[in-house]
């Protein structure tokens, strides 16, 4: 029987594996968002350390990590440290090691980008109508820190589901390599590439379009 | 009267530029002290040191009698009874301006909300800004906002206010409906002291005129005396800085106010 086009998708089990390596591209990211963001908080308190050491050091990490190709890094801790430390890391848990050691560097850089926004007037002002230091933090600075650093962060997240596809590079199955091996299966078929991709494509449409736009509601409405 | 503040041989010093030298004043309820002097003369150094925004080097400043510099740990509670207004305008761009009245008594001073409320809804409408209660600050002109400040720092009821060239950020033609709230605050007996540039307004608005240049105090005196027959050479030179000779007449001998603007 000749298969034709977007048919080959619906064949046998092929979508939900699909739908299976989304789920696993989706693992990954949701536990280096939940890992980055938390650790970023913490990394950004420190970018803005009154220290010139503790400023100086994350600042550097920062630099390192905007500099090196994700792909590097991957390569590095999965087949580098294993062979190098005798580490056996799978393929997941190197890509949220990875991940999470770049996404815990930009949240940091957003964090510090936020905080160091809000005009020193707001600090004084709230000061001056005798609110003590810590209802100054929870009335006046935080929230608009919050206010700042939210669609960012989300953004940020939606950053860090793309990046998640590099994974099929250290053997990981996730929804591009489900969709390869989709691909062999037909591979006498010229239009499967095609089909397969832009399935792909959508899929990850329909994941990050409604979080980007959430960033965007949330940007304008606090603007 | 009663003596609210009193400032004693104040301090002050960034790094090696000394702001303020040896500043001394006091103020007795109800009236109303106006600091003038050119810019960089340390004029609003000396309103942040008053509410603790900064640390004097030496000296001291009372408040009722009571010592309230030095001190680092209770800062908030002094500042419960100074208000404090900045140029900027400096409302909580989050908050609807109802909330932005309502944190400082709410929260500082622990007030019930209904009661600072209504109180706030009173002074809105005195100061012309009834209807807004319920817009955010960005909504709002300069002038508005600034209104909205001065109604903030006087729900604290603080027993001063310092007013920090309040007017200077803001367009020329709203800078007459902040000051006439200022204006009325001193009709009501509000103790201040008031930073500006509004030479028009100090002369109004003063029971009595400070003139600051380079930290020190070089004159005092009340404002019919400062702006009318000041007694320094510099005070002199600093209100002649306000006038300007019309430019079709300047080349006429004798003008040498126009000279004095031109020179370097």
């Amino acid at each position: 029987m000749q298969d034709s086009g977007v048919s080959i998708l619906f064949k046998g089990i092929n979508f939900q594996r699909l739908l299976g390596g989304l789920w696993v591209t989706l693992r990954i990211a949701l536990i280096t968002i939940g890992l980055s963001l938390a650790l970023g908080l913490v990394f950004g308190l420190i970018m803005l350390s009154r220290r010139k050491v503790l400023r100086g050091i994350s600042r550097a990490w920062l630099e390192i990590v905007r500099f090196m190709p994700q792909l590097v890094l991957l390569y590095m801790v999965y087949f580098g440290f294993a062979r190098l430390f005798g580490w056996d890391l799978d393929g997941e848990t190197s890509a949220v090691l990875v991940f999470t050691f770049w996404g815990t560097a930009e949240m940091g850089d957003l964090v510090r980008g936020a905080v160091s926004s809000i005009p020193p007037h707001q600090r004084e002002s709230a000061e001056a109508i005798g609110l003590t230091p810590m209802q100054v933090c929870r009335h006046v600075l935080i929230p608009q820190t919050v206010r700042r650093l939210l669609p960012q962060a989300i953004n940020l997240s939606t950053r860090i589901i793309k990046t998640t596809a590099l994974v099929k590079m250290i053997n990981v199955t996730e929804v591009l390599k489900v969709g390869q091996q989709i691909i062999s299966q037909f591979y006498r078929l010229r239009e499967a590439p095609f089909w397969v991709y832009l399935t792909i494509f959508i899929l990850y449409f329909i994941i990050c379009w409604p979080i980007s736009a959430l960033a965007g509601w949330l940007e304008k409405r606090w603007a | 009267m009663d003596t609210i503040l009193q400032v004693r041989h104040i301090g002050k010093a960034f790094e090696h530029n000394q702001v303020l030298r040896d500043v001394s004043l006091e103020l007795d309820e109800g009236r109303v002290l106006v600091v003038v002097g050119p810019s960089g003369c340390g004029k609003s150094t000396l309103l942040r040191c008053i509410n603790g925004l900064e640390q004097i080097d030496s000296g001291e400043i009372l408040l009722r009698g009571e010592v309230i510099s030095g001190q680092r740990k209770n800062l908030h509670l002094v500042r419960q009874k100074i208000g404090m207004v900045f140029q900027s305008y400096d409302l909580f761009p989050h908050m609807r301006v109802m909330d932005n009245l309502l944190l400082g008594p709410v929260k500082a001073l622990g007030r019930p909300k209904e009661e600072v409320r209504a109180e706030a809804e009173r002074m809105l409408a005195r100061v012309g800004l009834a209807d807004k209660a319920g817009v955010y600050p960005r909504t709002l002109s300069g002038g508005q906002r600034q209104r909205v400040a001065l109604v903030r720092a006087m729900l604290m009821q603080p027993e001063i206010l310092l007013l920090d060239e309040i007017t200077a950020a803001l367009d020329p033609e709203m800078v007459s409906e902040v000051l006439n709230v200022v204006l009325d605050l001193a009709r009501d007996g509000m103790t201040m002291v008031i930073v500006t540039h509004e030479m028009r307004f100090a002369e109004a608005v003063a029971d009595e005129v400070v003139f600051l240049e380079d930290g020190c105090v070089v004159e005092r005196n009340p404002p019919e005396v400062f702006f009318h027959r000041p007694e320094t050479e510099r005070a002199k030179r600093f209100l002649q800085s306000f006038d300007y000779a019309p430019r079709r007449r300047a080349a006429q001998p004798g003008a040498n106010t126009a000279e004095e603007q031109s020179a370097p």
